[in-house]
């Protein structure tokens, strides 16, 4: 019986529905807008004699999630850009050395100590691979305290399954305000699968020794590594797509937004719709593996495009990675933490269209 | 014919990649023979980072966690919490416990991770060629202190005692530094070992031994001339010995009947 | 009567970094004349006799390129 509607803080239900994916163990640093998750998970971590650790930094925290990762258990941090910024160099060891893990990023403004109001200005640190090397992590875009809360509760199997970290990239804005939400079910964390690669149980069953490690000094050997956990790239790219349409059939002109300003386009659309304008939003959900597949699709429908971001435009260049010149891909974009409007949005795109 | 002294059962029979004369060898091997008398070779994990400890991994015959350069003490604590009833072992060299690290030391040690930390002190960069160290001896010379380390002009610091530092900490509950210089300090360390590692098992908080240990190559010396510098310049200002003891375990109690 | 033993060296293990050298109590060991494959020259026991299974010399080796026996 799922758990009824209740009241809820994005930073919160975050917290709530790792606990109940499983999150073993939690390790965070303070840093605005996201310190009600951090508080959050000290309370019910520690409430259920699971692991929580306030770590003296956020470079701590994530090779503390590291360390627990290494073991096979579900572990999780939290920051904030600057700090994620922090968690860069740890973030590619995890990459390389194929270790499942939760990254939530409650981003704000930047560059640099920037602000607290929200951004989406760390697209390109998320999807690209921040860190050194080649590799990439599936990020996770949410637009609610529910999706949110859902993405969180997934990317916990999603890491186990495809061995990588996994991102969900929130916002100020998500994490901090309150919308209903429908928590999922408590996993039981005997039923959690155990990882025969992991560190520790060795006299369960005698097995040889494990290694968790990203080091390898033969190049060809390194070459090879990476080439397979390509390959898997490859495999979740086509198996791990998200995305959302709304009225995509119908319009002219597509909104292409994630998170926050997906929102907001929503709410451009309707203001559109009563003035007798069609127009369409197509959401990525997944950041990465991004859909460009799909995009390509509808540029050959002849749609065009707008890309609504809260940054000074890095999202709308996988645009035009995914339509190839096909069709006008246009950006309209605030940052600093200004979050745009809907009647700034409306007004950009019948300047485009012209009406 | 009956054998006296063997191979460890914890440590592969393989040539290590270690200079000729280097103390991680010694070191190592000592770590197997406490393993192999605590039997715990199945329950065993070491963490090895970036400097010459990262081929560690080829050597000890049981699981191993690499984390990045310094942070070793926070990966620790991550295997450690997750693996409470294991032996965890956090190799360090100075570069990654004293420079790049010291936040990560400072806080596991504080925090009381029960962990052990092996803190190899050989007062130089090795893996890299022989930088100057956080532990580098005032006057002693490095490729980055081609003078000689020089706190005042050049503004290069001083060499920092790991042990006397962590010992302000309230987690702090055994620290005792040894060396390997000899048959005697070596001896000597592998019971400072032994007692960090039964304290670890019994769960009593930060347990940390440092030892004073020869590089050859960076030191530029023979292995033979390097065993007589560190008596002569390491030790001096380095004292051996239990820095702190605050074990409740029973040999303590036995003692303080 | 003291102890008698045989210190039994890894000519291809050792290194001739000779720690076990300085560390025997009664001189048993010392630098051999031929070099082992890696060119090192390992450490052999000149004087076997002298022996007196202490360890010293398995306990100095970074290689563990010795093993002791007593007689």
């Amino acid at each position: 019986m799922p758990d009824d509607k209740r009241l809820m803080k994005g930073n919160e239900a975050i917290g709530e529905a790792a606990i109940r994916a499983g999150c073993r163990a939690y390790f965070g640093y303070p840093i605005t807008p996201q310190n009600e998750l951090t508080a959050y998970m000290a309370k019910h971590m520690l409430a259920r004699k699971r692991t929580f650790i306030q770590a003296e930094s956020e470079v701590s925290a994530i090779n503390m999630v590291y360390g627990a990762a290494a073991t096979g258990a579900r572990s999780m941090t939290s920051s904030s850009s600057p700090g994620i910024s922090l968690k860069q160099e740890g973030i590619s060891y995890a990459c390389g050395a194929d270790l499942p893990m939760v990254i939530v990023n409650v981003a704000r403004s930047g560059p640099g100590l920037g602000g607290i109001s929200p951004s989406q200005g760390d697209y390109f640190q998320s999807t690209r691979g921040g860190g050194h090397g080649d590799y990439y992590h599936l990020v996770l875009a949410p637009k609610s305290v529910q999706e949110a809360a859902d993405l969180t509760y997934e990317a916990f199997d999603l890491a186990d399954r495809w061995r990588m970290p996994v991102m969900i990239l929130a916002d100020g804005l998500i994490g901090q305000m309150m919308e209903g939400v429908v928590l999922p079910p408590e996993r039981d964390l005997a039923s959690l699968p155990r990882k025969g690669w992991a560190a520790g149980h060795q006299a369960d069953t005698h097995r040889p020794n494990n290694h968790v490690t990203s080091i390898n000094l033969v190049p060809a050997e390194l070459e090879a590594l990476n080439r397979k956990r390509f390959a898997r790239y490859d495999e979740i790219k086509s198996s791990e797509l998200r995305f959302e349409e709304v009225n995509v059939e119908k319009a002219d002109l597509v909104f292409v937004a994630y998170g926050t300003s997906a929102r907001v386009c929503l709410g451009a659309m309707e203001a559109a719709k009563r003035a007798g304008l069609e127009l369409g939003l197509f959401r990525p959900i997944s950041l990465w593996p991004f859909p460009h597949a799909r995009l390509a699709e509808l540029a050959a429908k002849g749609k065009r495009f707008l890309s609504v971001e809260m940054s000074m435009g890095q999202m709308v260049e996988d645009v035009r990675l995914a339509v190839e010149g096909k069709a006008p891909v246009d950006f309209y974009g605030r940052c600093g933490g200004v979050v745009p409007t809907e009647e700034e949005v409306l007004a950009e795109a019948r300047r485009l269209l012209g009406k | 014919m009956e054998l006296a002294y063997g191979h460890p059962k914890s440590l592969k029979p393989v040539q290590s990649k270690y200079c000729p004369g280097c103390g991680h060898g010694v070191i190592h091997r000592l770590i197997a023979e406490v393993i192999d008398e605590l039997a715990l070779q199945e329950r065993s994990v070491i963490t090895n980072p970036v400097g010459c400890s990262i081929w560690a991994d080829l050597y000890f015959d049981f699981d191993s966690v690499q984390p990045a350069h310094g942070r070793t003490p926070a990966a620790s604590t991550g295997v450690k919490r997750m693996l409470p009833d294991h032996l965890v072992i956090c190799y360090q060299g100075d570069g990654d416990l004293a420079a790049i690290g010291t936040a990560e030391i400072i806080h596991a040690a504080n925090r009381g991770e029960k962990f052990t930390t092996i803190f190899v002190n050989n007062a130089i960069y090795g893996m890299t060629g022989g930088q100057m160290a956080p532990t580098t001896l005032v006057g002693q010379k490095a490729t980055t202190a081609p003078e000689g380390r020089d706190p005042a002009e050049a503004g290069m610091g001083y060499p920092i005692r790991v042990c006397e530092l962590l010992a302000t900490l309230g987690g702090t509950k055994y620290l005792a530094r040894g060396a390997v210089n000899n048959a005697a300090n070596v001896r000597k360390t592998k019971q400072y070992i032994k007692k960090a590692f039964e304290a670890q098992m019994r769960g009593e908080g930060f347990t940390m031994v440092e030892v004073l240990s020869p590089c050859p190559t960076n030191w530029q010396m023979q292995p033979v001339e390097a065993e007589e510098w560190l008596e002569k310049n390491m030790i001096p200002f380095y004292p051996l010995g239990e820095i702190k003891n605050e074990l409740g375990g029973a040999e303590t109690k036995e003692a303080a009947k | 009567m003291a102890n008698k033993g045989k210190p039994q060296i890894d000519r291809e293990r050792c290194k001739g970094c000779l720690l076990c050298v300085r560390a025997c109590p009664t001189k048993v060991l010392a630098a051999s004349g031929e070099p082992n494959s890696w060119g090192y020259y390992p450490s052999e026991a000149v004087a076997p006799d002298k022996c007196i299974a202490c360890g010293n010399c398995y306990t100095v080796c970074p290689d563990v390129a010795i093993t002791v026996y007593k007689l």
